[in-house]
């Protein structure tokens, strides 16, 4: 330590400005440290190498301050990134190399993207000298980033760090969030200059949130006041607008029943009576049959994803629609709106709440129940009180439930475990759910649990994964491992990529073309990493089994081997209508 | 909905800055749309850019387009015009073999009768240049093409709206 001292001390010259501000005299490499304190990044993923040593020299140096996680693939520090920024609300930080480094973190990014997740990804870069000579470990990454990042950028100077980082951390958290790569050439990492930090705040081209138009707010109430059959589809943009309250006072002043997409899912409580369930292609029955029923729609920071609105040619034709939305580019992109309200979620449904008036719609909500109670008993009585046969994917969330008391925090994969996960798990708070939404990333997980138990170590974080997913990023096993984050993990094992199974079983005859897996012993996989495992063939034995997970302190590895050929329904087939949904 | 294909000039006003050329054609690749020209140049305004791009899409596509570049950070502002709603111009330079100057008196006519400016004469070639429509290129093109032609080559169009832009009291109130 003695010798990281005396190198600080050689290369930190303090001069003092006619102000109080002090600017110091460091390299690049520091400055990007400094950089990271000053937004108030107190935890990084990444992964290091040749073109990015500086930064991490550095990041040894200020280790007291700054927890660097290492994980195992840079896949894995981008979706640990993810877990953190949706748990927190905070701007994950992922770094990476150059070259190979760089493009393994361009699935996280674009899953950060589609999602609108801060994020802020830096990466190494041979140096200035060295670039268009295919030097060993370059490659392009900002021309391979530019489609999916909102905003990214080369920094070939060392002068250039502090405004450029300023810009990308206020790029990534404000108005629609999403993520930011900075590429920071290796000589810009040596250099040195006098360092000075401003917080970005307005950039002259960006305008973050688009101000709030009075008369359409007006003109929204105006519908809102005389629906008969109004029906809320929200989306994540309740949880980004940290605009909950909003939206609950919203809801019950106005007696609307609210509908989720699977990035709004946690933003009201599961058992809150005025939450009507899921929407879209597994989504429930009642939302579904009725978004076809409705006279008027009032879609909230979503965006009308094919998965969630079917063959739009068929969608809520019959119903006026009011777009809630912080971003001008959703407006009429797939649904054409009758009123579309610009804004910060927090800002339109605070502003429009004195505009409703107080209402109950009894009938109209009877009608989703009566729905409700056909998918219990054609789906769900069988899905989650089996009698017979393997355990099913629902009673597993079902006893995490009971065990847990919905206050979990579940991050789910992708395929049929995210949708049994997505439709049966309960919600007492808000960013409790955390999933691959718009991009479908299978992998995303196990790597985002551990962001997400990071960023609220006192909640429990369980992920839920099936074993084709499992296996993509299986090796942050070793991140887990040596950081001793408290991660529950349950591996739904069905021996099947069961949701392509699932399809090849409706629309392919049958014809299981490279979806039958053969499993490693997973038990033995995370006993080799020295975590706490079980797995559980019988149903006697599932919820003995769930609460000792959940008694651990630790982390702890649980797989349930499931019954193999299971279907997740409802479900609209593509290219159907919402309303032609699927009960089997 | 109209579905059909027409010409649009989407025009945006940017930052000048490295890497927008790729942000912005890649929302054009994204959407399989073929960019058919493309120019940008300096603007009325110091630092900011201007592309003019041309492209055949329908009416809620070039929308789409426009939202989509806005909301890339650099980008100022962008419209969507009809051919109706600009005024446009293209260059074509021609490079013809000078002795079929000599040799060919028509094309001393067509020269003439085209409204076309001689650039430069040499020993081996002259260069023509033609400002204008695509179909008076188009047609001087035809009109040359008997003639030993050596080069051809026409800019991307430029164009000015008739409306107003407003783009200095945007900036101002980023």
């Amino acid at each position: 330590m003695l010798f990281n001292t005396i190198v600080m001390e050689t290369k930190t010259q303090t001069t003092t400005k006619t102000s109080q501000e002090k600017i110091t005299h460091i390299s690049g490499a520091e400055a990007v440290v400094k950089c990271l304190l000053a937004e108030g990044v107190d935890l990084l993923y990444g992964y290091p190498g040749g073109a990015i040593m500086p930064i991490y020299d550095e990041l040894y140096k200020y280790q007291d301050q700054l927890q660097h996680v290492l994980t195992r693939h840079e896949q894995g520090a981008t979706h640990s990134a993810q877990g953190y920024a949706r748990v927190t609300g905070k701007v994950g930080v992922a770094m990476a190399t150059s070259g190979p480094g760089a493009t393994n973190l361009v699935t996280g990014i674009a899953d950060a993207q589609i999602d609108s997740t801060p994020m802020v990804c830096i990466t190494g870069q041979v140096g200035k000298h060295l670039l268009g000579t295919d030097a060993f470990q370059e490659t392009d990454i900002v021309g391979i980033s530019t489609p999916v990042t909102k905003w990214n950028y080369q920094i070939t100077e060392a002068s250039e760090i502090p405004e450029v980082l300023a810009k990308a951390f206020y790029i990534a958290r404000s108005g629609r969030p999403g993520p930011v790569l900075i590429d920071i050439t290796k000589n810009a990492q040596f250099d040195t200059f006098d360092f000075e930090y401003k917080k970005c705040t307005s950039i002259r081209s960006y305008k973050a949130v688009p101000d709030v138009d009075e008369e359409r707010l007006l003109a929204a109430a105006e519908l809102v006041n005389t629906a008969k059959k109004p029906l809320i589809v929200f989306g994540q943009g309740v949880i980004l607008g940290e605009a909950e309250a909003e939206f609950k006072a919203l809801i019950e002043k106005t007696g609307i029943p609210a509908a989720w997409t699977i990035l709004g899912l946690s933003a009201i409580p599961s058992k809150h009576p005025l939450n009507v369930g899921m929407v879209g292609m597994h989504g429930n029955y009642g939302p579904n049959k009725l978004t076809n029923e409705c006279d008027l729609l009032i879609a909230i920071g979503m965006r009308f994803d094919d998965r969630v609105t079917g063959d739009l040619s068929r969608y809520a034709k019959q119903a006026k629609v009011i777009h809630f939305d912080i971003d001008p580019a959703e407006i009429d992109k797939n649904v054409k709106t009758d009123v579309a309200v610009l804004g910060d979620s927090k800002e339109t449904l605070a502003k429009i709440l004195p505009l409703v008036h107080e209402n109950s719609h009894e009938s109209w909500l009877q009608e989703f129940r009566d729905f409700d109670a056909i998918e219990f008993d054609k789906v769900i009585k069988d899905e989650l009180y089996p009698t017979e046969g393997g355990i099913t994917m629902g009673e597993v969330l079902k006893e995490i439930n009971q065990v847990t008391k919905g206050k979990a925090v579940i991050v789910s994969d992708v395929g049929q475990h995210q949708m049994f996960a997505c439709r049966y798990a309960e919600f007492k708070q808000s960013k409790s759910n955390i999933t691959s939404g718009g991009l479908g990333t299978m992998g995303f997980a196990l790597p985002a649990a551990i962001g997400a138990k990071m960023g609220a170590p006192e909640r429990e974080v369980i992920a839920i994964i099936g074993d084709g997913g499992y296996q993509m990023t299986i090796q942050e096993l070793g991140t887990i491992f040596q950081t001793k984050a408290a991660v529950k993990i349950v591996v739904l094992n069905n021996e099947f990529l069961g949701m392509v199974r699932q399809w090849q079983q409706l629309f392919f005859d049958k014809r299981y073309a490279s979806t039958e897996m053969t499993n490693p012993d997973f038990v033995t996989i995370a006993k080799g990493y020295h975590i706490d495992a079980q797995r559980v063939k019988k149903r006697e034995n599932l919820t003995a089994a769930i609460e000792e997970m959940i008694a651990s302190k630790d982390s702890y590895f649980l797989e349930v081997c499931v019954e193999k050929e299971n279907n997740v329904f409802p479900m609209i087939p593509t290219g159907a209508s919402v309303s032609d949904i699927r009960l089997s | 909905m109209n579905t059909e294909n027409k010409s649009y000039t989407i025009s945006i006003y940017t930052e000048n800055n490295l890497g927008l050329l790729n942000r912005v054609s890649a929302i054009f690749l994204k959407r399989h749309i073929n960019i058919e020209s493309l120019t940008t140049s300096q603007s009325e305004i110091e630092n900011v850019n201007r592309f003019v791009i041309v492209a055949a899409m329908t009416e809620h596509q070039a929308y789409k387009i426009v939202g989509q570049l806005e909301k890339q950070i650099e980008v100022i502002k962008a419209y969507a015009h009809t051919d109706e709603e600009t005024i446009y111009q293209e260059t074509a330079l021609f490079k013809v073999a000078s002795d079929s100057l000599f040799d060919e008196r028509q094309i001393q006519n067509i020269i003439k009768d085209s409204h076309a400016n001689i650039v430069t004469v040499s020993r081996e070639f002259f260069v023509i240049e033609k400002t204008g429509r695509r179909h008076e290129t188009e047609q001087l093109y035809q009109d040359l093409k008997p003639y030993k032609l050596m080069q051809f080559v026409r800019s991307g169009r430029i164009s000015v709206t008739k409306e107003q832009m407003n783009i200095s009291k945007m900036l101002a109130a980023f």
